[in-house]
């Protein structure tokens, strides 16, 4: 296995950048989840690891060799794609044997390989089978199996699971991050599900607008977004925001509800300043003595939890998580607070996290 | 009455219809469009079967009015159409009716001795269907051939004024024949391609070549890039998987584009009358032109059209399962 090295890689359709000038150590074994919205640049940054797509500038070095300008089939990487792309003329047996045959491997090699990976993989009643006659699920795990039959240096996944249904969803994302760890294998891993990013990542990159929003693990991205960008795109619903203004210890939000300021923060921002304040919605306590005020505007069943909307003034809606069980009949006035090692600050101009002192 | 919107149909329906289509209505619609489709059919097969029964009449049965659909079938037609005859002397006559007597001469020499002939030699027409098969093969060979190679490029490389040179190669077939005859005859006679079989192999190919140009990148079009790719990344040339991934995906459009070159370079005919006089004449303009020293001989017509429509039928038959598309997609989800 391998590291993946960018370095100020950057491409530009004409004049458009699809990427810009981008940096990215990814170390031997690490599982990397690259997520954005669509047209982020991260399938782009992907098929530009993989020589799919050739770079506009910068360089790619893989355990330290500069392959920027290397054939994809020198490269020694395997890609695994969203619609599977096995060769519809081939049976299984022969899909996953496509690559070892580019390596002209001997027949019987081939076979003990084969049979490894499916064993691994649990799929060896389907090799005789042509990949248009498999489910969702099979049709991934072969293509899978194609992709690890090589041992290769490292994997690359452009969202193999966009295609599956929910439930098959999760099995196969369990599936993947087992197989992962058991081979320690270097993976770069392209979803728009952040949901799917939290679950099976070491480390995130969020991307958007073709630049590199936030790189951490999952629980620095949740719990401190860099920017406002993350916040709300991280989450299921994101970061609540609220617009308020900073004086006398405290912030004035909407609704006339003022929020005492915690500790810790208040030598990093200014008197008077206009700043944004970001919680989560298990962050906010729904409680009779809280100290912000608002009403109900619309109450969701989650099962484990309701999730309520509450409208602090205008347009103002946050999202609170509230006991399951509980009711609170749209338009009620409820108090709440909110955690003070969970609150976020954010810059209203530059849109970036402020950080405590 | 009640009407069907009320009842619903007599019997459960057990197949995926919609509900306007079940109703007594639109059933009976349907028949009636059944039987006014086979009805077309029929007429337009009355040419063809025209030509089947004439091609086996005699030549007094061919001119019979009305026309016969009951006759004594004879390969009367086959005969004039193959070969050469001349009239046998008395004396020669006598000798063949012995021959025949001992059962020595063929069906066909029987045949012309019927009428007092003896048979020379081969006809002309043996050596034009010749050229036929050669120059229609050949060309449609190499059309194809260029064609999934060019069409191959156009549909995946961005090449300099890609849109300019596919209007071009469209263009070349936007002349009809007979306007670009005269100039052609004028430039193959300069350059000694006149009534050779390169010069008619050549003018088909290009003639051809548009229509697989824009047919096989048609088809390559059709081909989720992600097959190459995969392939790429498998560790295989751009040539390779264009061999091992491509070609094996795209063989019912290669078939399609074979069937359809095939047929135009086999049915030509007015490039075919211009261009060619003896040597490489192709079969289409001399089957009209075979008439014989007592006047038209339709049966040889009709034998020489019938034989001319059999390799045309033999390909699209035997193609056909490639013809009907659809056989390597489903294995991408889109």
């Amino acid at each position: 296995m391998a590291t993946i090295e960018l370095k100020q890689v950057e491409k530009r359709f004409g004049e458009a950048y699809a990427v810009k000038p981008l940096d990215l150590t990814i170390p031997d074994g690490e599982f990397i989840v690259l997520l954005g919205p669509s047209g982020c640049g991260k399938t782009t940054t992907l098929r530009m690891i993989s020589g799919l797509e050739t770079v506009t500038a910068g360089q790619i070095l893989l355990n330290d060799k500069n392959v920027t300008w290397l054939h994809p089939s020198a490269r020694d990487i395997a890609f695994v794609f969203q619609f599977y792309a096995l060769y519809p003329h081939l049976s299984v047996r022969n899909n996953i044997a496509f690559p070892l045959q580019a390596q002209g491997e001997k027949k019987d090699v081939i076979d003990e390989r084969i049979k490894q990976v499916v064993e691994l993989l649990r799929i060896e009643h389907l090799l005789g089978s042509r990949p248009g006659s498999l489910s969702g699920g099979d049709k991934q795990r072969v293509a899978l199996a194609r992709a690890l039959v090589r041992r290769p240096q490292a994997f690359l996944m452009d969202e193999p699971l966009g295609a599956l249904d929910a439930d098959l969803r999760e099995t196969m994302r369990a599936e993947i991050r087992q197989l992962q760890l058991r081979l320690n294998a270097t993976t770069v891993y392209v979803t728009h599900d952040q949901i799917e990013a939290m679950a099976m990542g070491d480390r995130i990159v969020v991307m958007s607008a073709a630049v590199v929003q936030q790189a951490g693990t999952p629980t620095e991205v949740y719990y401190n977004p860099a920017n406002l960008f993350v916040a709300k795109f991280i989450g299921s619903p994101g970061m609540n925001l609220v617009q308020g203004a900073f004086a006398d210890g405290a912030v004035r939000l909407p609704g006339d509800n003022q929020y005492l300021m915690p500790d810790g923060w208040k030598n990093s921002i200014a008197r008077n300043e206009n700043l944004i304040v970001g919680f989560r919605p298990e962050s906010a306590h729904v409680n009779a003595e809280g100290a912000l005020r608002g009403n109900v505007y619309a109450s969701d069943m989650h099962g484990s939890y309701n999730m309520l909307h509450v409208n602090m003034q205008g347009d103002h809606v946050v999202h609170l998580r509230a006991e399951r069980g509980t009711h609170y009949p749209i338009g009620a006035n409820i108090r709440f607070d909110i955690d003070p090692e969970m609150v976020r600050f954010f810059n209203p101009q530059n849109e970036m996290a402020l950080r405590k002192n | 009455m009640s009407s069907f919107a009320e009842t619903g149909p007599r019997r459960p329906v057990t197949e995926s219809i919609r509900v306007d289509k079940v109703s007594p209505g639109a059933r009976a619609t349907g028949a009636v469009r059944a039987v006014v489709v086979v009805l077309v059919a029929l007429i337009m097969l009355i040419p063809i079967f025209v030509m089947l029964i004439t091609a086996f009449k005699t030549r007094i049965d061919v001119t019979a009015s009305p026309p016969k659909v009951f006759f004594q079938p004879t390969l009367e037609g086959i005969v004039l159409l193959f070969t050469n005859r001349a009239i046998a002397a008395p004396g020669r006559q006598e000798e063949l009716r012995q021959l025949a007597r001992e059962g020595k001469l063929n069906i066909f020499e029987q045949i012309a001795l019927d009428s007092g002939q003896e048979i020379t030699g081969a006809s002309p027409y043996v050596g034009r269907i010749i050229n036929s098969l050669l120059i229609a093969g050949i060309s449609t060979a190499l059309s194809v051939f260029l064609g999934v190679l060019a069409g191959y490029a156009f549909s995946r490389f961005s090449l300099p004024g890609k849109d300019d040179l596919l209007f071009f190669i469209l263009s070349t077939r936007m002349l009809p024949a007979i306007v670009v005859t005269i100039p052609l005859f004028l430039m193959f006679r300069q350059v000694g391609l006149y009534d050779s079989h390169l010069g008619m192999i050549l003018l088909y190919t290009v003639f051809n070549l548009s229509f697989a140009v824009w047919l096989m990148k048609g088809f390559f079009d059709e081909i989720p890039r992600e097959y190459e790719e995969a392939a790429l990344v498998d560790g295989y040339s751009r040539l390779e998987t264009f061999r091992k991934i491509v070609l094996p995906q795209s063989l019912s459009g290669i078939a399609a584009t074979t069937v359809f070159c095939l047929i135009f370079a086999w049915n030509e005919y007015a490039f075919a009358l211009m261009m060619t006089s003896e040597k490489a004449r192709t079969a289409p303009p001399s089957i009209p032109s075979m008439i014989g020293r007592g006047g038209v001989e339709w049966a040889a017509i009709a034998a020489g059209s019938l034989g001319f429509l059999i390799p045309v039928i033999i390909i699209v038959f035997a193609l056909r399962k490639y013809l009907l598309r659809g056989v390597t997609f489903g294995a991408i989800r889109q």
